[in-house]
């Protein structure tokens, strides 16, 4: 039987819990509202006003930063501190400290919406950020760490929680990754020079592109799936050795995987061998976050039906375990060879941004928000099931238009006449593309309005009185 | 090549990270926890426990494939550390050598290479072009471009020629964009006859105007200048303006444009009264074109492309404006 025996909720610090949950929305709606329009501009260029600040090229950044660091490390500060907490039961160790963490990764986001629209940037993709931020960054990430593991180090269980592991591995390897790939030469306050140069560069910054999504946007949320599926579904976690494996087998194979990014380049063969064979072997490592998810349920598939909260959580498991599967295929060579370059990228990448990383977090914030502020439900269930249709949809539209735009530009581009000459021009790649940038740009927007409905609903759940939405008696 | 310790550093952590997770694999598919399999293994986190189901088969035995395959891949190919694989693959200098009769990739293929200055893979890939295609190519060469004009297929390849080659500057449609000309409109700087066109692409153009064509003229002199300008192009304009920019003209302007206005091909000196502009014609840019002079280069294409394909992309460029 489950053991409910634990501290009272108000012995908790629930404080920097909720400002986080309350900013990974805010965050989510700003940064998902900047990729809606870059893809408009995408179709309609003069989107941008001829506004320098309003450029693709501005934008583009600040979209990428918004809602991985702002929207998605939010969600992970918020269910890190929640479930460590909870887990471990045992207060967040150095209060101060967490609150530290709020404010300083606000004014990093808030430094990061200025300078990237104004130009500021270290042209490093997912690290653009100049240097005096890169700083900042690297402080509050070490309180970060002081104030996790400090909580892990005074708790009252005997074990660690897996989720646990996850956060942990999370926290340690994105501060390793991020103060390599940042090593700079500053020449002016907002100008500085990599320490690294040439394909030596070019390595470090996709070693630290693709862990950013492996240990952040993998590892990170996988954290979060081990606690709010199981607490959502009321079922024990499908299989404890299964979750040994799978957490050393990916943390183990991940850091690897960079040089995929850098196929057929100047990167040497033995390292894009490299990159390729572990890449592969992750692919089973992957999926076993995934099969151990989705198999909690077991003996509460019924639940699916009534409860939105867990279908969000379901079917985020279910594009993280497309996504993974797509991501070591795409590292093979022969078929980076067709895909590299193409909308199939941002489309694989949306899979997982979308599908996985929005979904999951959406999920558990709608389990967070009224365990946070005293209720046993969001304000309403429908807009809760609304909004999980409008971001399945959105997600859909989203990643086919793009797969389909991808696959043909890399055929275009590789078509050749019986004469020697290409088939196609460039242009005449982007003219086919147009349809399918359209039907992203649909799917953006099903996602922002979902997005929407969520912010309504959360304000309508903060503002209720306490203990006002009780949890609904089981179906 | 990398020093020894790090190739032994790179082989020696693969290996690890690759064994190890075999082992591990292995190892926890055996209960070992103490714990009947399918029972909860006794601890609970706010509530949360965990049961100890195994490993589902189908995912181990994917996990040991993807092994394998890995494993395999590493002894075929170049990847753990100075270890270059059984096959003997590398992704420069592939076949080098072989069509002179050496032993492909042999350490003598790569050193006459070397010696040759046949740098890799590119002049073998170029050449393997050349043997296929050279030939559809030399027998558009050996049509004169006065029939060529009429080959409908020859047209449709130098299309797809432009289009990767040309567009960049003068736009898919050849109209061009500032600066650089309009090939549909039928007017020519250096001539528009096949012969012509022919020459300005295997050997380029370098069109130079010197600020104030190097002449003696003063700033208060553009305004009058660029009002002579638009009298010559035939548009409405001030008269007592224009005919002191015609005094400013008679400096020399005529030496290039002629004089009555209508430019040299010789030189490429646009004509300035047929209203077709080149970089803009209204009297503001005008003035600009006069005071700081304008250079515009077109590329020769001779040695990029070869002779074979500059003679299908000028019928091409002949035709657009010829139909």
């Amino acid at each position: 039987m489950m053991n409910h025996s634990q501290p009272q909720g108000a012995d908790y610090n629930y404080t920097v819990v909720r400002q986080f949950a309350l900013t990974t929305v805010l965050w989510g709606i700003i940064g998902m509202t900047v990729g809606v329009l870059i893809a408009a501009q995408l179709i309609w260029p003069q989107l941008n006003f001829e506004t320098p600040w309003l450029t693709y090229s501005r934008l583009r950044p600040l979209h990428t930063n918004a809602v991985i660091f702002a929207f998605g490390t939010s969600a992970l500060f918020a269910t890190s501190y929640y479930i460590v907490q909870r887990t471990c039961q045992t207060r967040l160790f150095a209060p101060k400290l967490a609150a530290f963490t709020f404010w300083g990764w606000q004014a990093i986001i808030l430094s990061a919406v200025i300078t990237l629209p104004l130009g500021l940037t270290s042209s490093k993709e997912y690290a653009e950020l100049e240097w005096p931020i890169d700083i900042a960054i690297t402080i509050v990430w070490v309180a970060y760490a002081v104030v996790f593991f400090g909580t892990i180090v005074k708790r009252t269980t005997s074990h660690i929680y897996v989720a646990n592991w996850f956060f942990g591995a999370f926290i340690i390897t994105v501060a390793v990754l991020h103060i390599v790939n940042s090593m700079a030469v500053p020449v002016s306050l907002f100008k500085s020079y990599s320490l690294y140069s040439g394909a030596v560069d070019a390595m470090v910054q996709w070693w630290y592109g693709h862990n950013a999504v492996g240990f952040l946007l993998t590892a990170g949320f996988l954290g979060m799936m081990y606690y709010f599926v199981p607490k959502q579904a009321g079922r024990p976690v499908y299989s404890y050795r299964l979750s040994i494996v799978h957490f050393w087998a990916l943390i183990a194979l991940y850091i690897w995987a960079g040089p995929h990014h850098l196929h057929y380049t100047a990167l040497p063969d033995w390292t894009q061998s490299l990159g390729m064979v572990m890449s592969l072997i992750l692919f089973a490592p992957s999926w076993g976050g995934m099969i151990n998810g989705i198999m909690t349920l077991s003996g509460a598939w019924h639940k699916l039906r009534t409860d939105p909260v867990l279908r969000f959580l379901i079917v985020s498991l279910s594009f993280y375990g497309m996504s993974t599967f797509e991501g070591p295929m795409m590292a093979i060579k022969t078929v980076n060879a067709l895909s590299h370059y193409t909308d199939w990228t941002v489309g694989h990448v949306h899979s997982g941004a979308l599908g996985w990383v929005a979904m999951v977090s959406i999920g558990s914030l709608y389990h967070l928000i009224p365990a946070i502020y005293g209720h046993g439900r969001m304000y309403s269930t429908q807009l809760i099931n609304v909004h999980f249709w409008l971001a399945t949809i959105g997600t859909v539209l989203y990643i086919v238009s793009m797969w389909i735009s991808g696959v043909m530009q890399g055929l275009m581009w590789r078509a050749v006449n019986s004469d020697g000459t290409l088939t196609y021009s460039f242009v005449e790649g982007l003219e086919a593309s147009y349809p399918f940038y359209f039907v992203r740009f649909l799917g953006g927007l099903f996602f922002v309005t979902g997005m929407l409905l969520m912010a309504y609903n959360v304000v309508k759940t903060v503002k209720a009185p306490k203990e006002s939405l009780p949890a609904l008696a089981e179906a | 090549m990398m020093s020894s310790f790090w190739s032994i550093w790179i082989t020696v952590l693969t290996i690890v990270v690759i064994a190890g997770c075999f082992i591990l694999l292995f190892v926890v598919s055996k209960n070992t926890t103490g714990v009947e399999e399918g029972k909860s293994m006794g601890h609970s986190f706010d509530g949360i426990e965990e049961i100890n189901n195994p490993l589902p088969k189908w995912w181990s035995y994917m996990f040991y494939i993807t092994i394998i395959f890995g494993v395999v891949y590493l002894a075929a190919y170049p990847g753990l550390g100075n270890f270059k694989g059984f096959l003997g693959w590398s992704s420069a200098n592939q076949s080098i050598g072989t069509d002179k009769g050496i032993k492909e990739d042999s350490a003598a293929a790569v050193a006459l290479a070397a010696k040759e200055q046949r740098w890799v893979q590119y002049d073998q890939e170029v050449e393997k072009a050349n043997a296929k295609y050279s030939p559809i190519f030399e027998a558009y060469l050996a049509t004169p471009l006065e029939e060529l004009v009429k080959n409908e297929e020859a047209l449709k390849v130098g299309g797809r020629l432009f289009l990767q080659n040309c567009a960049q500057c003068h736009g898919s449609d050849a109209r061009g964009s500032k600066g650089f000309p309009n090939l549909t409109d039928g007017d020519w700087l250096y001539g528009g006859d096949l012969a012509t066109i022919k020459t300005t692409i295997m050997n380029g153009r370098n069109g130079m105007m010197p600020p104030k064509g190097g002449l003696p003229i003063e700033d208060s002199e553009l305004k009058g200048l660029a009002e002579y300008v638009v009298k010559l192009s035939g548009r409405d304009h001030d008269e007592a303006l224009a005919a002191q920019g015609q005094a400013s003209f008679m400096k020399g302007c005529f030496a290039c444009h002629g004089m009555d206005g209508t430019g040299n091909k010789f030189m490429g000196a646009p004509n300035l009264t047929d209203n077709t502009w080149l970089y803009g014609g209204s009297r503001g840019v005008i003035q600009e074109s006069i005071k700081n002079g304008r250079s515009g280069v077109m590329p020769a294409w001779k040695d990029v492309l070869g002779e074979e394909k500059v003679h299908v992309i000028a019928a091409y460029v002949y035709s657009l404006s010829n139909k």
